[in-house]
């Protein structure tokens, strides 16, 4: 049993993904109450460089082919073993489509407690995590012995997490991985063509509160007298309304627009994710209650339906005059 | 191959949502329940799974209001078995307790494959897909977008950000996190719930007791305190759409 605070470096074709550096933040938060050390747990194989600007007090890492990729069924049984050796107080994994397919199974597998979506500590250690798609708040003591919590971005920033000197690095002995029952066959990459909303100035935005594949020309019509680009939400690209290339968000692109209109957008913690650091964002919600306008600069709480037609006959009068 | 699906009732975040005088927990009293969307794209999943090589699908889910509804409607898009669990109050029944339960009633029913959610906005001790695979001795993997049967295994398509699908072998039996099924859910028209309910039965399970043993025990809950909120343009359409355009002539876009 130690004080020690472990994190998963989560990594995907030779980067490590920003949240890493996150959860070595929040760590660092914790460590300080716990009295123990920040420890990054790094799985892979021949991929000591990827520990090169980890801001922890050391680097446990486990080198075998099986851990090349993320695969769940091999790093969560490297994982177990650790964790059973070392007892620290935590492990922070990221509510990804990484650590939340492994703190749930080590969670079961050594009766450990888990905590999700947690987005900070605060000083004395208790976790808060964010439910009810960011509209409400939990906070609650860290369990023992240890709290296995997967923890989303939004508490610290990546650059805390990160340092130009190279931890220590310590390497330790995976399981026996055979008769593995998940394999990784390829990566598929996105279909390229569409524009790269990535690189757009202004986007216009739409989410559920579109209502149907129709009303999308409302946006289409805004976005052709502004010079914008269209994008979206997660349900709107499900329901096949706009291609998978437009989606903003957790599973999306990042984006980083000048300005950034959400139209019908709740601001749930997903898609704020791949938009929250947006120049401005202008979110229009029938909802005053709703998160989005928690991360926007200014909003309207109009249905969108009245004010999209008129935001378009106004903005062309603006250009022609 | 047989097919499982459980299923559950979520807060409806259009609704106003308010905490309970224990200050720890949600006002459970006037909340509106809906089903959690992902659980819509395994149903749609599962029967795709079905119409390509043949199944039996189970759908599961805890008795509540609206429930008998949810489950006939995915009888009538082509679930073969309805199953509704008894004597537990879902609305209190963390992850932990959820994945045992269903565990035990697994271990009978003995499905090759398993389609969760990938996860419920309100959970707070992980989603079940995990939790119930190591329970029941299966791989797990979750925001899956697409399932293939092969013999034996599947073929799936998880999700990473940007974008990017990994497919994976996956052997089986086994538990999936479904974020997205491979076409949209389908609609069914209510006269054919209507037809389904008279004559598909529900199966009632008796729950014994919840062991909600790894949850995490929340002490307070609270709505955010942004840093800052935004500025609300009030007044009429037309005058919204002014200052907007004055908004987006002031940061240069127009
Ligand atoms: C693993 C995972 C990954 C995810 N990845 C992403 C992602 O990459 N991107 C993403 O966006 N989501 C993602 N999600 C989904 C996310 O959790 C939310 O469900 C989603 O962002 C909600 O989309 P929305 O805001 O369009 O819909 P809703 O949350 O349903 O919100 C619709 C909003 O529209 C408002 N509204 C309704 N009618 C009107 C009207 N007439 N005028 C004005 N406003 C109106 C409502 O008040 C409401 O706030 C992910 C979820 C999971 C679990
Ligand atoms: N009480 C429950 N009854 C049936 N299925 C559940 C229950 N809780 C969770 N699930 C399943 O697990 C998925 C993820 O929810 P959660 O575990 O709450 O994140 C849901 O979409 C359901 O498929």
């Amino acid at each position: 049993m130690s004080q020690d605070i472990f994190v998963l470096v989560e990594h995907l074709r030779g980067g490590v993904a920003d949240i890493s550096f996150v959860m070595l933040a929040a760590a660092r938060t914790l460590a300080q109450t716990s009295g123990g050390h920040v420890v990054a747990v790094l799985l892979g194989k021949d991929a000591q460089k990827l520990a090169a600007n980890l801001a922890a007090d050391k680097v446990l890492y486990a080198d075998h082919a099986a851990l090349t990729e993320f695969t769940s069924e091999a790093w969560q049984l490297t994982l177990a073993k650790l964790i059973e050796e070392q007892s620290p107080r935590a492990m922070l994994f990221g509510h990804t489509t990484i650590g939340a397919d492994v703190a749930g199974v080590l969670s079961a597998k050594l009766s450990l407690p888990l905590v999700s979506s947690c987005v900070n500590f605060t000083s004395d250690g208790k976790f808060v995590s964010q439910t009810c798609g960011g509209k409400i708040m939990a906070e609650g003591e860290l369990p023992s012995p240890t709290a296995l919590v997967t923890m989303i971005p939004g508490g610290y920033k990546a650059e805390q997490g990160q340092v130009a000197q190279a931890p220590m690095i310590e390497s330790f002995a995976p399981p026996a991985l055979d008769n593995l029952r998940v394999a990784l066959k390829k990566y598929v990459e996105p279909e390229a063509g569409d524009v790269d909303i990535a690189k757009e100035s202004f986007l216009i935005s739409v989410g559920r509160g579109i209502q149907n594949k129709d009303n999308i020309e409302l946006a289409d019509e805004l976005a052709a007298a502004t010079g914008g680009t269209v994008c979206a939400s997660r349900p709107v690209v499900d329901q096949g309304w706009l291609p998978t290339s437009r989606l903003v968000g957790k599973s999306g692109k990042r984006v980083k627009p000048k300005i950034y209109l959400a139209l019908g957008i709740s601001g749930a913690p997903e898609h704020v994710e791949g938009m929250g650091e947006s120049d401005v964002i202008v979110a229009v919600n029938t909802d005053p209650n709703a998160p989005i306008f928690n991360v926007a600069k200014y909003g309207a709480t109009l249905d969108l339906l009245d004010l999209v037609p008129r935001l378009t006959e106004k903005v062309k009068q603006a250009k022609g005059g | 191959m047989k097919i499982a699906v459980p299923i559950k009732f979520v807060p409806d975040l259009v609704e106003e949502l308010s905490i309970d005088a224990s200050g720890a927990a949600l006002d459970t009293s006037w909340l509106r329940l809906i089903i959690n969307e992902f659980d819509d794209h395994a149903i749609e999943q599962a029967i795709l799974l079905k119409e390509r090589g043949g199944a039996e699908v189970t759908v599961i889910c805890a008795e509540g209001d609206g429930v008998d509804d949810i489950l006939f409607t995915a009888a009538a898009k082509g679930a073969d078995r309805l199953v509704k669990l008894t004597g537990a109050d879902a609305n209190t029944m963390n992850s932990h307790a959820a994945a045992r339960v269903l565990a035990d009633l697994f271990k009978e029913i003995q499905p090759d494959l398993i389609l969760t959610g990938v996860q419920a906005h309100n959970d707070l001790d992980g989603s079940i897909g995990p939790l119930l695979a190591e329970y029941l001795g299966m791989p797990y993997v979750g925001y899956v977008a697409g399932v293939t049967a092969a013999s034996g295994s599947v073929v799936i398509r998880k999700e990473y950000p940007g974008g990017i699908i990994a497919e994976m072998d996956v052997i089986l039996p086994a538990v999936l996190g479904i974020q997205a099924a491979e076409q949209p859910p389908r609609y069914v028209a209510y006269s054919k719930i209507n037809q389904v309910s008279k004559t598909v039965k529900i199966e009632e399970r008796a729950v014994a007791g919840l062991d909600s043993n790894g949850g995490a025990t929340v002490s307070r809950m609270f709505q955010p305190e942004p840093a800052q909120r935004a500025e609300i343009i009030d007044g009429s359409p037309e005058e919204v759409a002014d200052r907007m355009v004055g908004i987006f002539k002031e940061l240069g876009v127009l």
